[in-house]
């Protein structure tokens, strides 16, 4: 399948809010929830995911082309807004993967309300603090240094860091710093609360770390698969904060097997 | 025609190389360079150099709030402002406290009420956002500080106005009693003056019918301050009123001595110092997100992009953001700059960066026998300007 034929950019009201997605391919629904950065259009990594699933990957509100709601506080409201979500588009038995803070408020989520959730996958997710472990602070570096920081392959940050930040690409950085700056300048990316409701998680969970991961250390890892009750891991080698993007193929083959394995 | 002197009390004792190894004096500049006996003579020099502008002849003096840096040294201004009370007799303005880098501003209605009392009504409250770096600092988020400020606004207001006990529902500040003793001097509360650097949100708050908060332009070009205090009067027109010199306030740094040549060879190094080592700083740090809509965030990247280059000290002077000269220099162009834009305040920072004490003592001595004199004097202080 090519991207284009896959691609589809779609909008959905929800809860007064108009929100983008992304939604190609078929199968079982693979809701992907984008971390800081946002996720811009269609790319070549969606095509290896949407030849297996029906991915939807929508920008969060705040984020990307979604509205900034009047009601966006903080993650809590995030995480109630896709439930909301995933009530507006019909959608059942799915399939989430967050990445980053994607992958927190696929956590807030999953410690609310299941009902309509098969599988939870936390792909480098923000969300929990490991108390005394170094931290990258992403408010307080620069652009380039931010940008070397998430990719283990400075070749793919060199690439990056050619494309100029202006027009239309810096207005969307800069509302998409201010929407991770609501959801998680204080305390920095992480919820105090959330650790003591992982155990609701009662869905067949991956969490899968790029192991050279300089935004959030490996180290966090074992903190999510410690506090979810039966939560496998899987670690990429050679790979930094964003696997499904550096990493595609590694990051496409373990949430495979994790899911057909569920499903067996 | 109002002149006070202001003083940042920077942490002038520092290596000059600090930049170079550590970068700005903002945030992650280590406490460690702070010499712990460095604190008793600094804060003491800097209070008699304010105590001094007070008597020699100034309407006042001024301090001000920064936190965790070395650029100036006043995290909890009330402190200073309080060791000042009851050595001066002139205004005593504190512009101003950052309303939403604390969590509960009630103590910042209560701290100005405290100085306003002690005082006998000599406070002029100042009320800020405190700069983006301390953001960083505090730990608020940027994100919130906008609706922080108002809302923390309008709750030090009414409790300085309104009969207490009264309750105060706010989304980020909550009391069931709001009842603050004491309550300030002067009725129904002390001036309020609003410094900026020029944000088109801040003067539309500061010059609202139901505000006319002075406006005090900080730090900038003399064609911004035209600018914005121009931006100032526009609001006012637009609200149905005449905006009078008493609302504008223009600060910077002045430095005066016998002559032009000879002012300029002793501010130089220290003026150039402030500017291009106290004051450089990154973009990161002194625009975290939402601290600024991301129109003014777009303004300022640009506008900023120049501060990360070294100025020279006759860049300073030829843009208008210091003015440096023989007492005759200063004064004109303090008077030429007044009647061309219409300002009823100024604020002269006394000192700057490494400027030594005898220096500063010298400046303070010619600016008010010499300087504050001839412009209440020669100042247009008619609302026709």
């Amino acid at each position: 399948m090519t991207a284009t034929a896959t691609s589809n950019r779609h909008s959905i009201e929800v809860n007064g809010a108009t929100i983008s997605y992304l939604r190609g391919g078929m199968g079982a629904p693979l809701l992907f929830l984008h971390g800081a950065g946002g996720i811009g259009d269609w790319a070549p990594w969606m095509d290896k995911l949407a030849a297996h699933y029906d991915l939807i990957v929508p920008d969060h509100p705040g984020w990307g082309r979604s509205d900034m709601p009047e009601w966006f506080d903080n993650v809590h409201d995030l995480a109630y807004f896709y439930l909301d979500f995933m009530d507006a588009l019909g959608l059942k038995d799915v399939n989430i993967a967050g990445n980053s803070i994607g992958g927190w408020i696929a956590c807030e989520i999953a410690v609310r309300n299941t009902a309509h959730l098969k599988t939870l996958t936390l792909v480098d997710s923000a969300g929990l603090r490991v108390v005394g472990l170094e931290r990258f602070d992403i408010f307080l570096s620069s652009r380039e240094a931010h940008t070397r920081a998430i990719y283990f392959d400075q070749t793919i940050a060199d690439r990056a860091l050619e494309l100029p930040l202006e027009g239309d690409a810096l207005d969307t950085f800069l509302r998409n710093r201010y929407a991770t700056a609501r959801v998680g300048w204080q305390p920095r990316l992480y919820d105090p609360h959330l650790a003591k409701w992982l155990h609701r998680v009662n869905v067949p969970t991956l969490v899968v770390w790029g192991e050279q991961d300089r935004i959030f250390p490996v180290a966090m890892q074992a903190e999510f698969v410690r506090l979810i009750p039966g939560a496998q891991a899987a670690t990429i080698p050679n790979c930094g904060h964003v696997p499904h993007r550096e990493c595609t193929d590694a990051f496409v083959a373990v949430l495979d097997r994790f899911i057909s394995g569920v499903r067996a | 025609m109002r002149v006070l002197a202001f003083h940042l009390m920077p942490y002038s004792e520092i290596d000059p190389s600090f930049y170079e190894k550590y970068g700005p004096a903002w945030v992650t500049l280590p406490n460690a360079l702070f010499d712990r006996k460095a604190g008793y003579r600094l804060y003491n020099r800097f209070l008699d150099e304010l105590e001094y502008a007070d008597s020699a002849g100034f309407d006042g003096i001024c301090v001000n709030e920064h936190h965790q840096n070395g650029y100036g040294m006043m995290p909890q201004p009330g402190v200073f402002a309080g060791a000042l009370a009851r050595r001066t007799t002139g205004w005593l303005a504190l512009l101003g406290r950052a309303l939403p880098l604390v969590n509960n501003p009630l103590n910042i209605a209560e701290e100005f009420a405290e100085i306003d009392q002690l005082t006998g009504g000599r406070l002029i409250a100042g009320f800020v956002r405190g700069i983006g770096s301390e953001y960083h600092s505090s730990g608020v988020n940027p994100t919130e500080s906008h609706d922080r400020f108002h809302e923390a606004h309008d709750l030090i207001v009414r409790a300085w106005t309104e009969p207490g006990p009264f309750r105060f529902e706010g989304k980020y500040y909550d009391y069931e009693y709001v009842n603050t003793w004491p309550r300030t001097f002067q009725d129904p509360h002390p001036q309020i003056w609003i410094p900026s650097q020029g944000s088109s949100e801040t003067i539309r708050f500061a010059a609202a019918k139901n505000h006319r908060y002075t406006y005090l332009q900080t730090f900038s070009p003399i064609t911004a301050v035209a600018k914005y205090m121009q931006m100032y009067k526009d609001v006012a027109n637009e609200q149905g009123y005449e905006a009078t010199p008493d609302q504008l306030g223009w600060s910077l740094p002045i430095y005066c001595a016998a002559t032009d040549e000879q002012a300029r060879e002793e501010a130089r190094p220290h003026a150039e110092m402030f500017v291009n080592k106290y004051l450089k700083i990154s973009p990161e740090m002194l625009l975290p997100p939402g601290y600024t809509t991301v129109a003014s965030i777009k303004g300022m990247m640009q506008a900023k992009a120049g501060m990360l280059v070294d100025r020279k000290l006759e860049d300073l002077l030829d843009s208008g953001m210091f003015i440096v000269g023989s007492p005759k220099t200063v004064r004109e162009k303090l008077v030429e700059a007044q009647r061309q834009i219409g300002f009823g305040n100024l604020l002269m920072t006394i000192q700057f960066g490494t400027l030594p004490h005898d220096l500063t003592m010298n400046n303070i001595k010619l600016l008010a026998e010499e300087v504050v004199p001839y412009i209440k004097q020669h100042a247009k202080m008619s609302t026709a300007a």
